[in-house]
């Protein structure tokens, strides 16, 4: 049933979206792909079941505690392994950013071992419908809860003070510095931004396929990156189309009988598109210089 | 002295720009570096405003010393820079790029008043507060790049060629509101290469040659002086 379809697309979409907006936020502003962030998604997911089970926290404080532990993780990521490069070439900070990567993927291999862990209920799996489709709680509040950050995003980025400075910065570091804008701050709290929505995305994942494991952020930041390319990087607005376009085309395709294909429809999408509009859907013609 | 350069040295890799200049500004006054393309005039400013670090020498302001600081906190200490080709925000509205000028101030109502002040000054800047600033002409980008500027209230204001690209009218009406915003106690430093009209609004100049001070003195002097009319305001 398509409209069935829409809103599983949409589930998986929103999420994706949450992702690529950390990969388009930073990229916006350092022009960096931060290879990184996948593991930030993965690191939520596994603090979400912590909370849980360690602190017996229930939905919220379990996605609230992810984004915190996140926030530290990706404001440090930054520091360590990527500030110490701004003024190398864009490569050494790619590889350094692959490195970060690889280094956390394995150090939670190390500590949880390769096997998935459950994410321990903490909502229940009441069905509603409307009309006729069916649509799961855990469904409706991934829909609500990505809705509600990107808004809280588009609100920050448009009307706080740091937000505009975040679009300054991504504009023109140097003009930006000579506003008074502090260029160092302004990064960290892009990455913190980017991470807590990651880390959002990691738990809302980890309660929807009840599945958490330390290589999760590789397919899951692949595709994201993908649908934040497909939207224009660097674009905000692009990234959150990007995420719900490529939901519901995956989501699609499996519906249509190509489920041994899944993870190959969002790259091909990303293909076709550039095919046509080498910057994305919503993404800048050329970089305009004065 | 308000702003004292001494014997700066900067290079951008292997290539010189400045070798070892010093000069100074007082307090209250117009002051005009002139100089042929590639003389070092943006890299002074750029220096000053922190954007480069020097290899040489320091740059006092109020007792301390800037080439320590990062920009972000020489903006702070009152020293704002209307930078060479405009440099506004592109992608954001005029108001915002107003905003940004204002970003080291806390003080909501007094934030106001200033732009208040400024939309005085630049009317056509009010008219077009929503607009995005890539959309605005070059003579309303000068605007919108000095006003921003203004919205810092600082006490030193660098402005880097404000005349380059605009029509002669502009100019005369740029330079008027330069002279403006001196009267009311911000002290200037003016690069220009427009070095006739820099020269008649300006209290003294230096002039720059490829990294070194070569001349300098009272403006209505140096306009008469034979080297300057010949290299700097095409008379022979
Ligand atoms: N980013 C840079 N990298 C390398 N060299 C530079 C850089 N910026 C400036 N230069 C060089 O430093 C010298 C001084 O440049 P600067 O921009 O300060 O000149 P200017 O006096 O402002 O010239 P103009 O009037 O054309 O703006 C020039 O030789 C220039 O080529
Ligand atoms: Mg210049």
């Amino acid at each position: 049933m398509f409209e069935q379809q829409i809103i599983n697309g949409l589930t998986l979409g929103s999420v994706y979206a949450l992702i690529a907006l950390g990969y388009t936020m930073v990229y916006g502003i350092i022009q960096l792909i931060n290879f990184a962030h996948g593991e930030i998604y993965m690191i939520g997911a596994f603090t979400g079941v912590m909370m849980v089970t360690v602190l017996g926290q229930g939905f919220f404080g379990s996605i609230i505690g992810a984004m915190i532990v996140c926030i530290i993780l990706g404001v440090l990521l930054e520091r360590t392994a990527y500030r110490p490069l701004r003024k190398s070439t864009r490569l050494a900070a790619l590889i350094s950013a692959i490195g970060a990567s690889i280094f956390l993927q394995n150090a939670m291999l190390l500590w949880k071992g390769p096997q998935p862990v459950g994410f321990p209920q903490v909502i229940n799996d009441a069905i509603y419908h409307i009309g006729s489709i069916e649509i799961t709680k855990i469904q409706l509040i991934i829909l609500v809860t990505s809705a509600v950050l990107m808004a809280l995003l588009n609100y920050i980025v448009k009307y706080v003070k740091i937000g505009k400075a975040m679009r300054a910065a991504s504009q023109d570091y140097d003009t930006a510095s000579l506003m008074g804008i502090n260029i160092n701050s302004v990064i960290s709290f892009t990455f913190a931004l980017g991470s807590a929505l990651a880390a959002a995305g990691g738990v809302l994942v980890g309660m929807y396929f009840n599945s958490v494991a330390p290589l999760m952020g590789v397919m899951a930041g692949l595709k994201a990156f993908c649908a934040a390319v497909l939207g224009g990087i660097g674009s905000i607005p692009g990234a959150m189309l990007g995420g719900i376009f490529l939901g519901v085309a995956e989501t699609m395709g499996v519906a249509a009988g190509l489920s041994t294909y899944k993870d190959a429809i969002a790259f091909t999408l990303l293909i076709i598109v550039l095919l046509f509009k080498p910057t994305g859907l919503l993404g800048k013609p050329i970089q305009r210089k004065v | 002295m308000l702003l004292e350069i001494k014997d700066l040295h900067v290079s951008y890799g292997a290539i010189r720009a400045l070798s070892g200049i010093s000069f100074n500004i007082n307090k209250g006054e117009i002051v005009a570096l002139i100089g042929a393309n590639g003389a070092g005039k943006s890299t002074t400013l750029r220096t000053i405003s922190g954007l480069i670090k020097p290899a040489k020498g320091s740059i006092f302001y109020k007792g301390m010393e800037l080439t320590k600081l990062p920009p972000h906190k020489i903006v702070e200490a009152g020293i704002s820079q209307v930078p060479e080709g405009r440099r506004v925000f592109p992608d954001m509205t005029v108001m915002e790029n107003l905003e940004m000028g204002a970003y080291t101030r806390k003080d909501k109502a007094e934030i106001k008043e200033s732009l208040k002040s400024v939309f005085k000054r630049f009317p056509r800047l009010e008219e077009r507060k929503c607009q995005l600033a890539g959309t605005l002409s070059g003579g309303e980008q000068q605007m919108l790049a000095m006003g921003r500027a203004l919205m810092a209230r600082p006490d030193v204001m660098l402005l880097d060629e404000p005349s380059m690209g605009l029509a002669p009218m502009l100019v005369k009406e740029i330079f008027n509101i330069i002279k403006d915003i001196n009267q009311t106690g911000t002290t200037i430093l003016l690069v220009e290469q427009n070095a006739h009209m820099a020269l008649s609004i300006s209290d003294r100049a230096y002039v720059l040659e490829t990294g070194n001070i070569v001349l300098s003195g009272r403006a209505d002097e140096l306009a008469h002086n034979e080297q300057v009319r010949k290299a700097y305001l095409g008379e022979d």
